[in-house]
Protein backbone atom coordinates (compact mmCIF):
# COMPACT_ATOMS: atom_id res chain seq x y z
CA UNK A 1 0.00 0.00 0.00
CA UNK A 2 1.36 3.84 -1.04
CA UNK A 3 2.01 5.54 1.93
CA UNK A 4 4.17 8.62 2.50
CA UNK A 5 7.70 8.42 3.89
CA UNK A 6 9.89 11.61 4.57
CA UNK A 7 13.75 11.25 3.39
CA UNK A 8 16.69 12.73 3.49
CA UNK A 9 19.14 11.45 1.15
CA UNK A 10 21.76 13.34 1.79
CA UNK A 11 23.33 12.48 4.60
CA UNK A 12 27.28 12.59 5.71
CA UNK A 13 29.09 10.40 8.82
CA UNK A 14 32.09 11.55 10.24
CA UNK A 15 34.47 9.95 7.59
CA UNK A 16 33.93 12.72 5.25
CA UNK A 17 37.03 14.80 6.64
CA UNK A 18 34.44 18.08 6.91
CA UNK A 19 32.25 16.05 8.52
CA UNK A 20 31.59 16.78 12.05
CA UNK A 21 33.03 13.69 14.46
CA UNK A 22 29.62 14.06 16.16
CA UNK A 23 28.39 12.30 13.16
CA UNK A 24 28.73 8.61 14.35
CA UNK A 25 26.16 6.17 13.23
CA UNK A 26 24.15 5.63 16.48
CA UNK A 27 23.46 9.86 16.74
CA UNK A 28 22.58 9.77 13.26
CA UNK A 29 19.92 7.14 12.82
CA UNK A 30 19.00 8.35 16.65
CA UNK A 31 18.28 12.15 15.17
CA UNK A 32 16.94 10.98 12.03
CA UNK A 33 13.99 9.05 14.29
CA UNK A 34 13.15 11.70 16.20
CA UNK A 35 12.85 13.89 13.56
CA UNK A 36 10.29 11.93 11.96
CA UNK A 37 12.17 10.96 9.05
CA UNK A 38 12.18 7.22 7.65
CA UNK A 39 14.79 7.18 5.25
CA UNK A 40 18.13 8.20 4.77
CA UNK A 41 20.92 7.91 2.48
CA UNK A 42 24.59 7.98 3.80
CA UNK A 43 26.59 9.92 1.12
CA UNK A 44 30.21 10.82 2.30
CA UNK A 45 32.25 12.53 0.10
CA UNK A 46 34.28 9.60 -2.65
CA UNK A 47 33.55 6.90 0.06
CA UNK A 48 31.32 3.73 1.23
CA UNK A 49 33.35 2.62 4.20
CA UNK A 50 30.75 4.13 7.02
CA UNK A 51 27.42 3.15 5.21
CA UNK A 52 27.65 -0.64 6.83
CA UNK A 53 27.75 0.92 10.23
CA UNK A 54 24.91 3.00 9.76
CA UNK A 55 22.72 0.27 8.44
CA UNK A 56 23.89 -1.94 11.90
CA UNK A 57 23.14 0.78 13.73
CA UNK A 58 19.84 1.41 12.33
CA UNK A 59 18.85 -2.14 12.88
CA UNK A 60 15.63 -2.50 15.08
CA UNK A 61 14.86 1.33 14.57
CA UNK A 62 12.00 2.54 12.03
CA UNK A 63 14.73 3.71 9.48
CA UNK A 64 15.49 2.70 6.06
CA UNK A 65 19.30 3.35 5.10
CA UNK A 66 20.47 3.11 1.79
CA UNK A 67 23.71 2.74 0.59
CA UNK A 68 25.19 6.08 -1.27
CA UNK A 69 27.81 8.41 -1.90
CA UNK A 70 29.14 11.86 -2.83
CA UNK A 71 31.55 11.59 -5.59
CA UNK A 72 33.37 14.26 -6.91
CA UNK A 73 34.06 14.79 -10.64
CA UNK A 74 37.05 15.84 -12.48
CA UNK A 75 35.50 19.26 -13.07
CA UNK A 76 35.02 19.50 -9.34
CA UNK A 77 30.98 18.51 -9.59
CA UNK A 78 29.18 16.43 -6.52
CA UNK A 79 27.42 13.68 -8.10
CA UNK A 80 25.30 11.88 -5.54
CA UNK A 81 25.06 8.18 -5.95
CA UNK A 82 22.32 6.34 -4.22
CA UNK A 83 22.10 2.36 -3.92
CA UNK A 84 19.55 -0.79 -2.61
CA UNK A 85 23.23 -2.73 -1.77
CA UNK A 86 25.90 -2.16 0.44
CA UNK A 87 27.68 -4.26 -1.99
CA UNK A 88 26.84 -1.70 -5.47
CA UNK A 89 28.24 1.21 -3.34
CA UNK A 90 31.20 -0.75 -2.44
CA UNK A 91 31.56 -1.82 -5.95
CA UNK A 92 31.41 1.78 -6.82
CA UNK A 93 34.13 2.51 -4.39
CA UNK A 94 36.83 0.58 -5.33
CA UNK A 95 36.35 2.30 -9.31
CA UNK A 96 36.55 5.77 -7.59
CA UNK A 97 39.31 4.77 -5.17
CA UNK A 98 41.62 3.44 -8.51
CA UNK A 99 40.68 7.30 -9.58
CA UNK A 100 41.26 9.22 -6.36
CA UNK A 101 45.19 10.39 -6.08
CA UNK A 102 46.27 11.69 -3.19
CA UNK A 103 46.82 11.39 0.57
CA UNK A 104 44.72 13.17 3.29
CA UNK A 105 46.18 16.02 5.43
CA UNK A 106 44.37 15.72 8.81
CA UNK A 107 45.42 19.19 9.50
CA UNK A 108 44.02 20.99 6.37
CA UNK A 109 40.84 19.15 5.77
CA UNK A 110 39.86 17.32 8.94
CA UNK A 111 39.69 13.57 10.26
CA UNK A 112 38.13 10.93 8.34
CA UNK A 113 37.01 8.19 10.70
CA UNK A 114 35.89 4.36 10.22
CA UNK A 115 33.68 3.17 12.49
CA UNK A 116 31.23 0.36 13.79
CA UNK A 117 27.71 0.66 14.45
CA UNK A 118 28.63 1.85 18.44
CA UNK A 119 30.45 4.49 17.09
CA UNK A 120 33.70 2.87 18.44
CA UNK A 121 36.96 3.98 16.10
CA UNK A 122 37.92 1.37 13.62
CA UNK A 123 40.78 3.23 11.75
CA UNK A 124 41.55 6.61 10.07
CA UNK A 125 40.89 6.70 6.03
CA UNK A 126 44.25 7.74 4.25
CA UNK A 127 42.92 8.86 1.01
CA UNK A 128 42.31 12.45 -0.03
CA UNK A 129 38.07 12.27 0.18
CA UNK A 130 38.30 15.93 -0.55
CA UNK A 131 39.51 15.85 -3.47
CA UNK A 132 38.46 15.04 -6.62
CA UNK A 133 38.57 12.24 -9.32
CA UNK A 134 40.08 12.14 -12.89
CA UNK A 135 36.38 11.28 -14.12
CA UNK A 136 34.37 13.40 -15.53
CA UNK A 137 30.74 13.92 -14.93
CA UNK A 138 29.66 12.31 -17.60
CA UNK A 139 31.91 8.80 -16.49
CA UNK A 140 30.35 9.27 -12.78
CA UNK A 141 27.05 9.02 -14.00
CA UNK A 142 27.74 5.83 -16.38
CA UNK A 143 29.65 3.87 -13.34
CA UNK A 144 26.75 4.85 -11.11
CA UNK A 145 24.06 3.30 -12.97
CA UNK A 146 26.34 0.76 -14.14
CA UNK A 147 26.42 -0.66 -10.49
CA UNK A 148 22.54 -0.25 -10.40
CA UNK A 149 22.15 3.50 -8.28
CA UNK A 150 20.48 6.79 -9.08
CA UNK A 151 22.40 9.39 -10.11
CA UNK A 152 21.61 12.78 -8.60
CA UNK A 153 23.63 16.60 -9.17
CA UNK A 154 24.45 17.30 -5.49
CA UNK A 155 23.23 20.76 -4.24
CA UNK A 156 22.22 22.56 -7.67
CA UNK A 157 21.60 25.78 -6.37
CA UNK A 158 25.33 25.80 -4.60
CA UNK A 159 27.95 27.73 -6.56
CA UNK A 160 31.08 25.76 -4.83
CA UNK A 161 30.85 21.88 -6.48
CA UNK A 162 27.02 22.36 -7.60
CA UNK A 163 27.33 21.23 -11.28
CA UNK A 164 25.87 24.59 -12.72
CA UNK A 165 28.01 26.80 -10.47
CA UNK A 166 31.27 24.47 -11.75
CA UNK A 167 30.71 24.32 -15.84
CA UNK A 168 27.73 26.82 -16.16
CA UNK A 169 24.91 24.18 -17.50
CA UNK A 170 23.65 20.81 -17.06
CA UNK A 171 24.53 18.94 -20.13
CA UNK A 172 21.67 17.55 -22.16
CA UNK A 173 23.09 14.14 -22.55
CA UNK A 174 24.09 13.57 -19.03
CA UNK A 175 21.35 10.64 -17.78
CA UNK A 176 20.70 12.47 -14.34
CA UNK A 177 17.66 11.00 -12.24
CA UNK A 178 17.14 13.78 -10.04
CA UNK A 179 18.85 17.38 -9.12
CA UNK A 180 19.03 17.78 -5.46
CA UNK A 181 17.97 21.48 -3.93
CA UNK A 182 20.04 22.09 -0.73
CA UNK A 183 18.52 23.98 2.44
CA UNK A 184 19.62 27.21 1.08
CA UNK A 185 16.81 27.30 -0.99
CA UNK A 186 13.20 26.35 -1.08
CA UNK A 187 12.19 23.99 -4.04
CA UNK A 188 9.82 26.04 -5.24
CA UNK A 189 12.77 28.93 -5.07
CA UNK A 190 14.56 26.24 -7.26
CA UNK A 191 11.93 25.69 -9.77
CA UNK A 192 11.77 29.46 -10.63
CA UNK A 193 15.31 29.95 -10.51
CA UNK A 194 16.20 26.78 -12.50
CA UNK A 195 13.05 27.22 -14.42
CA UNK A 196 15.09 25.96 -17.92
CA UNK A 197 15.64 22.60 -16.28
CA UNK A 198 11.88 22.28 -15.27
CA UNK A 199 11.91 18.76 -17.23
CA UNK A 200 14.01 17.40 -14.25
CA UNK A 201 12.85 15.79 -10.84
CA UNK A 202 13.71 17.87 -7.72
CA UNK A 203 14.63 16.83 -4.63
CA UNK A 204 15.86 18.27 -1.21
CA UNK A 205 18.27 17.21 1.25
CA UNK A 206 19.79 18.46 4.54
CA UNK A 207 23.35 17.42 3.15
CA UNK A 208 24.07 17.75 6.52
CA UNK A 209 27.57 17.45 8.32
CA UNK A 210 26.59 18.04 11.58
CA UNK A 211 23.73 16.49 13.69
CA UNK A 212 21.72 19.25 13.88
CA UNK A 213 21.30 19.65 10.53
CA UNK A 214 20.17 16.51 10.23
CA UNK A 215 16.42 16.58 8.10
CA UNK A 216 16.84 20.68 7.66
CA UNK A 217 15.57 19.79 3.69
CA UNK A 218 13.55 16.72 3.56
CA UNK A 219 11.93 15.23 0.24
CA UNK A 220 8.31 13.58 1.04
CA UNK A 221 8.07 10.39 -1.28
CA UNK A 222 4.87 8.55 -2.18
CA UNK A 223 5.69 4.54 -2.00
CA UNK A 224 4.96 1.40 -0.60
CA UNK A 225 8.28 0.67 0.69
CA UNK A 226 11.48 2.79 1.64
CA UNK A 227 13.87 1.15 -1.16
CA UNK A 228 15.43 2.42 -4.24
CA UNK A 229 13.31 0.90 -6.99
CA UNK A 230 10.42 2.97 -5.29
CA UNK A 231 12.25 5.86 -5.22
CA UNK A 232 13.32 5.54 -8.64
CA UNK A 233 9.69 5.07 -9.55
CA UNK A 234 8.71 7.83 -8.17
CA UNK A 235 10.91 10.22 -9.60
CA UNK A 236 9.63 9.17 -13.18
CA UNK A 237 6.24 9.16 -11.47
CA UNK A 238 5.34 5.43 -12.54
CA UNK A 239 2.74 3.38 -10.54
CA UNK A 240 1.57 5.85 -8.50
CA UNK A 241 4.52 6.60 -6.78
CA UNK A 242 5.34 10.30 -6.68
CA UNK A 243 7.38 13.27 -4.68
CA UNK A 244 4.57 14.69 -2.28
CA UNK A 245 5.20 18.54 -2.22
CA UNK A 246 8.81 19.26 -0.51
CA UNK A 247 8.99 19.98 2.75
CA UNK A 248 11.62 22.74 3.65
CA UNK A 249 12.13 23.44 8.41
CA UNK A 250 14.91 25.63 7.68
CA UNK A 251 12.91 28.57 8.64
CA UNK A 252 11.83 26.13 11.30
CA UNK A 253 14.82 25.11 13.06
CA UNK B 1 61.07 39.80 -3.33
CA UNK B 2 58.16 41.75 -3.41
CA UNK B 3 55.41 41.56 -0.45
CA UNK B 4 51.79 41.05 -0.03
CA UNK B 5 51.91 44.22 1.36
CA UNK B 6 53.03 46.08 -1.74
CA UNK B 7 50.83 44.10 -4.11
CA UNK B 8 47.66 45.29 -1.65
CA UNK B 9 48.91 49.15 -2.16
CA UNK B 10 49.75 49.00 -6.05
CA UNK B 11 46.79 47.08 -6.87
CA UNK B 12 44.21 48.34 -4.29
CA UNK B 13 43.20 45.26 -3.24
CA UNK B 14 40.78 44.37 -0.23
CA UNK B 15 42.15 43.02 2.47
CA UNK B 16 39.32 40.56 4.12
CA UNK B 17 41.33 38.18 6.58
CA UNK B 18 44.84 37.97 8.34
CA UNK B 19 45.39 41.09 8.33
CA UNK B 20 48.34 41.15 10.53
CA UNK B 21 50.02 38.62 8.05
CA UNK B 22 50.45 40.84 4.98
CA UNK B 23 54.81 41.01 5.22
CA UNK B 24 54.92 37.65 3.26
CA UNK B 25 57.31 37.23 0.45
CA UNK B 26 55.42 36.52 -2.93
CA UNK B 27 57.43 33.86 -4.82
CA UNK B 28 55.17 33.41 -7.87
CA UNK B 29 51.96 33.39 -8.82
CA UNK B 30 49.52 30.39 -9.59
CA UNK B 31 45.72 31.07 -11.11
CA UNK B 32 43.03 28.57 -11.57
CA UNK B 33 39.65 27.24 -10.26
CA UNK B 34 39.90 23.80 -9.37
CA UNK B 35 41.36 23.20 -6.18
CA UNK B 36 42.35 20.14 -7.63
CA UNK B 37 44.92 21.71 -9.73
CA UNK B 38 45.98 24.47 -7.03
CA UNK B 39 46.37 21.40 -5.16
CA UNK B 40 48.99 19.69 -7.36
CA UNK B 41 50.59 22.79 -9.19
CA UNK B 42 50.94 25.74 -6.66
CA UNK B 43 54.43 26.22 -5.24
CA UNK B 44 54.86 27.69 -1.59
CA UNK B 45 54.64 31.35 -1.07
CA UNK B 46 52.69 31.78 -4.70
CA UNK B 47 49.65 33.97 -4.80
CA UNK B 48 47.07 32.50 -5.91
CA UNK B 49 44.41 33.81 -8.35
CA UNK B 50 40.51 32.38 -8.31
CA UNK B 51 36.98 33.35 -8.21
CA UNK B 52 36.07 30.20 -6.16
CA UNK B 53 34.99 31.85 -2.18
CA UNK B 54 33.98 28.46 -0.45
CA UNK B 55 35.99 27.84 2.70
CA UNK B 56 38.04 24.61 1.24
CA UNK B 57 40.36 27.47 -0.74
CA UNK B 58 41.45 28.51 2.77
CA UNK B 59 42.35 24.56 3.40
CA UNK B 60 44.20 24.14 -0.09
CA UNK B 61 46.24 27.94 0.39
CA UNK B 62 47.16 26.39 4.38
CA UNK B 63 47.90 22.90 3.09
CA UNK B 64 50.19 24.48 0.00
CA UNK B 65 51.24 27.33 2.50
CA UNK B 66 50.34 30.04 -0.47
CA UNK B 67 51.53 33.51 0.50
CA UNK B 68 47.94 34.39 -0.03
CA UNK B 69 44.33 34.46 -1.99
CA UNK B 70 43.42 36.86 -4.46
CA UNK B 71 39.71 36.93 -5.18
CA UNK B 72 38.89 38.68 -8.77
CA UNK B 73 35.60 40.45 -9.78
CA UNK B 74 35.03 41.72 -6.54
CA UNK B 75 33.97 38.64 -5.79
CA UNK B 76 32.96 38.30 -1.72
CA UNK B 77 34.24 35.26 0.15
CA UNK B 78 31.62 33.39 2.39
CA UNK B 79 31.23 34.29 6.31
CA UNK B 80 32.76 30.57 7.29
CA UNK B 81 35.54 31.53 4.41
CA UNK B 82 36.53 34.24 6.36
CA UNK B 83 36.42 32.69 9.41
CA UNK B 84 38.64 29.69 8.61
CA UNK B 85 41.13 32.40 6.59
CA UNK B 86 41.39 34.00 10.05
CA UNK B 87 42.20 30.72 11.88
CA UNK B 88 44.72 29.64 9.45
CA UNK B 89 46.28 33.26 9.47
CA UNK B 90 45.43 33.20 5.10
CA UNK B 91 45.36 36.55 3.89
CA UNK B 92 42.35 36.52 1.60
CA UNK B 93 42.31 39.23 -0.41
CA UNK B 94 39.80 41.09 -3.14
CA UNK B 95 40.52 42.73 -6.48
CA UNK B 96 37.65 44.84 -8.56
CA UNK B 97 39.55 43.33 -11.67
CA UNK B 98 39.00 40.30 -13.57
CA UNK B 99 41.18 37.56 -13.76
CA UNK B 100 43.10 37.94 -16.61
CA UNK B 101 43.91 41.93 -16.14
CA UNK B 102 44.69 41.60 -12.45
CA UNK B 103 47.17 38.59 -13.41
CA UNK B 104 48.88 40.75 -16.10
CA UNK B 105 49.26 43.74 -13.67
CA UNK B 106 50.73 41.41 -11.60
CA UNK B 107 53.24 40.47 -14.03
CA UNK B 108 53.76 43.63 -14.73
CA UNK B 109 55.00 44.04 -11.11
CA UNK B 110 57.21 41.04 -11.45
CA UNK B 111 55.24 38.61 -10.31
CA UNK B 112 55.80 35.37 -12.68
CA UNK B 113 53.94 31.80 -12.53
CA UNK B 114 57.26 29.97 -13.70
CA UNK B 115 60.63 30.50 -12.61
Amino acid sequence: MLREYVADLHIHTCLSPCGDLDMSPRDIVRTARSRGIDMIAICDHNTAENIEAVMRAARGHELAVLPGMEVTSQEEVHILALFENLADALTLQSVIYAHLPGENDEEAFGLQVVVNEFSEVLSFNRKLLIGATDLSISAVVAAIHRFGGLAVAAHIDREGFGIIGQIGFIPKDLQLDALEISPRMTVEEARKKFEVYSDYTFISSSDAHFIEHIGQSTTRFMLTEPSLGEIKKALRREDGRMIIAPVDKSTEM
Amino acid sequence: MIKLQDLIEKLNLEVKSAKDHLDKEVTGGYASDLLSDVMANSKPGNIWITLQIHANIVAVASLKELAGIILVNGRAPEEDTIRKAEEEKVPILVSKLPAFELIGRLYQLGIAGMT
